[in-house]
């Protein structure tokens, strides 16, 4: 028990789009959190941030702005950005603080409100930055990195534009009874395959939509856990790892990738090394997980992550996911929440969605998405620039 | 006689071309002979090197083809679309000698049935947008002839 973490409380705001101000959602889920975990706001000893970079400054310090519309309280606060990963940064910067023994109870909180459509740079002209270099010199936008990664699936492994469907249909169907998805809906092949192209192989309804969305979670330490409830559920492990020199996958918003002339890739892919690095310090393995929580930004990039954090060798993901492995009620049901097929994506908000998701499953507590007997489970994303993100939780 | 328009890059110093045609410029490091593109000046990038000097040397003019993907919808600016939107394809390439995959548009004419990852393909220059003044030129992907 000596120098483990524990979550004690979650809670979401539902997805959607509204338009209204980030912070709104971002105190019902906290507020949703400390109630799960029977504390006040006064309780909280750290508060950590993930920034949204679309609601201007108060977004870049979010932990300082919920900390001021929840009350000062005099707590310690921090921030992270890192990008699609920056809940997972902000849960281990939380956890950091509890195992260093700085403090008991901290509450990590990530919600964002964001524009229609692709998700664009900044404004302004930047010649030195490649996520808006990327636009000008070649209309690279994410829906192109995602199919690129389709297209290489199809073209080496077979897989085919029902697989990709599959995936969605698979999701939908999970997450119909989930009260915080933005899509409750159980899509049909025939919808998702007649939905128009936008980045082929890619639909529209394989490709995730941006979200209003707000999650938090409660960290403290296992023995202040303890003495809070009978069932406390572990953070096993926590990656944020960067990539090895060199990285040959192509990976936005870059538009090329290192050089393996001079120096060996690495013996693991960057998005392998993420939930290697997870497993490695929980001491699991991907045969221990009784779930999975991953990106999927598009439906193909779903099974990508299949491989990537081990549940089958490359080329097989097809076979997992048509042989029903992944959907509830399989050998290791992925993406029970409805993924960001139902919800879309709201950047700060997602590695934590994930992280309850995980939480309300090994609780016992996912009512119709429940997986039986879940025990441990794994989250995987990846930020621009190279932040790897996964956690861990088990009982 | 109409006035013809300049051709100028769309970007300064990434591509260049001589006598054995068309090639993205990139740089190599001095100390552990690391390629950058696009060019590293600052510091170099593989962790075991310290290296600060670099030459700029061309790129291989072909690769292999590792993924490509057709657009149906117009992106958001700095894109410079033509009006109204035509599709446009984006290919990833894996350069011959550099080992490194390099995104770039399909040259004119190169149609989506065209491609299959692995196949070989070069290099070419051509206008990515023009204004009333100029065409502004980058590099684009096409598969070698047979």
């Amino acid at each position: 028990m000596a120098n483990e973490v524990a979550v004690l409380g979650v809670g979401m705001h539902p997805w959607g789009k509204w338009g209204r101000n980030f912070v709104e959602y971002g105190i019902k889920a906290c507020n949703d959190a400390l109630a799960d975990a029977g504390l006040r706001w006064t309780d909280v000893q750290f508060v950590s941030g993930a920034e949204t970079v679309r609601n201007g400054y108060p977004g870049y310090v979010a932990g300082a702005t919920f900390a001021q519309a929840l009350g000062w309280s005099g707590a310690r606060v921090a921030t992270s950005y890192a990008a699609c990963a920056s809940g997972a940064t902000g849960m281990n910067a939380a956890r950091a603080q509890i195992l260093a023994g700085l403090c008991d109870v901290a509450l990590v909180i990530g919600a964002d409100t964001t524009p229609k459509g692709f998700l664009a740079p900044n404004a302004g002209e930047r010649w030195d930055d490649p996520d808006w270099l990327r636009f000008r010199l070649m209309g690279a936008t994410n829906p192109t990195y995602f199919a690129l990664y389709a297209r290489r699936r199809m073209e080496l492994f077979g897989a085919t534009e029902e697989d990709f469907a599959a995936v969605k249909v698979k999701n939908s169907r999970h997450g119909l009874t989930n009260e915080n998805a933005r899509y409750q809906k159980a899509f049909s092949m025939d919808e998702v395959l007649n939905s128009p192209m936008v980045a082929d192989p890619l639909r529209l309804f394989e490709i995730c939509a941006t979200s209003d969305g707000a999650a938090a979670v409660v960290l403290t330490s296992m023995e202040f856990a303890r003495k809070h409830t009978t069932d406390p559920i572990k953070v096993a492990a926590i990656s944020t790892v960067t990539p090895r020199y060199p990285n040959t996958v192509i990976e936005m918003p870059n538009f090329a990738t290192d050089s393996a002339h001079s120096v060996a890739v690495p013996d693991i892919s960057f998005r392998d090394s993420i939930a290697a690095a997870a497993y490695e310090e929980a001491g699991l393995g991907p045969e221990d997980m009784s779930l999975a929580e991953v990106y999927d930004l598009s439906s193909a990039l779903e099974l990508d992550w299949y491989e990537n954090i081990g549940l089958c060798k490359p080329g097989e993901a097809e076979r997992l996911l048509r042989d029903g492995a992944t959907t509830l009620g399989g050998r290791i049901p992925v993406n029970t929440s409805g993924g960001l097929a139902c919800f879309g994506e709201a950047v700060p908000a997602q590695a934590l969605a994930q992280v309850c998701e995980l939480t309300w499953q090994l609780r016992g507590q996912a009512g119709e998405r429940q997986v039986a007997g879940a025990h441990a489970g794994i989250t995987a994303n990846q930020g621009l620039f190279g932040h790897g993100s996964s956690v861990i939780v088990s009982r | 006689m109409a006035a013809v328009k300049q051709r100028v890059p769309a970007i300064e110093g990434w591509f260049d071309t001589d006598a054995t045609g068309p090639h993205l410029l990139g740089s190599r490091c001095t100390q552990c002979g690391s390629y950058f593109f696009p060019a590293e000046s600052m510091y170099c990038r593989n962790p075991h090197c310290a290296g600060t000097e670099f030459d700029t040397v061309p790129l291989s003019r072909t690769g292999t083809l590792w993924s490509f993907t057709e657009h149906f919808y117009q992106p958001p600016e700095p894109y410079m679309s033509p009006d109204p939107f035509e599709p446009y394809t984006v290919a990833a390439v894996e350069l011959a000698d550099e080992k490194m995959v390099v995104l770039g548009q399909v040259a004119a004419g190169v149609a989506h049935s065209d491609l299959k990852a692995g196949m070989p393909v070069e290099l070419v220059l051509e206008t990515l947008y023009e204004d009333d003044a100029s065409e502004y030129i980058v590099w684009k992907w096409k598969p070698l002839a047979a």
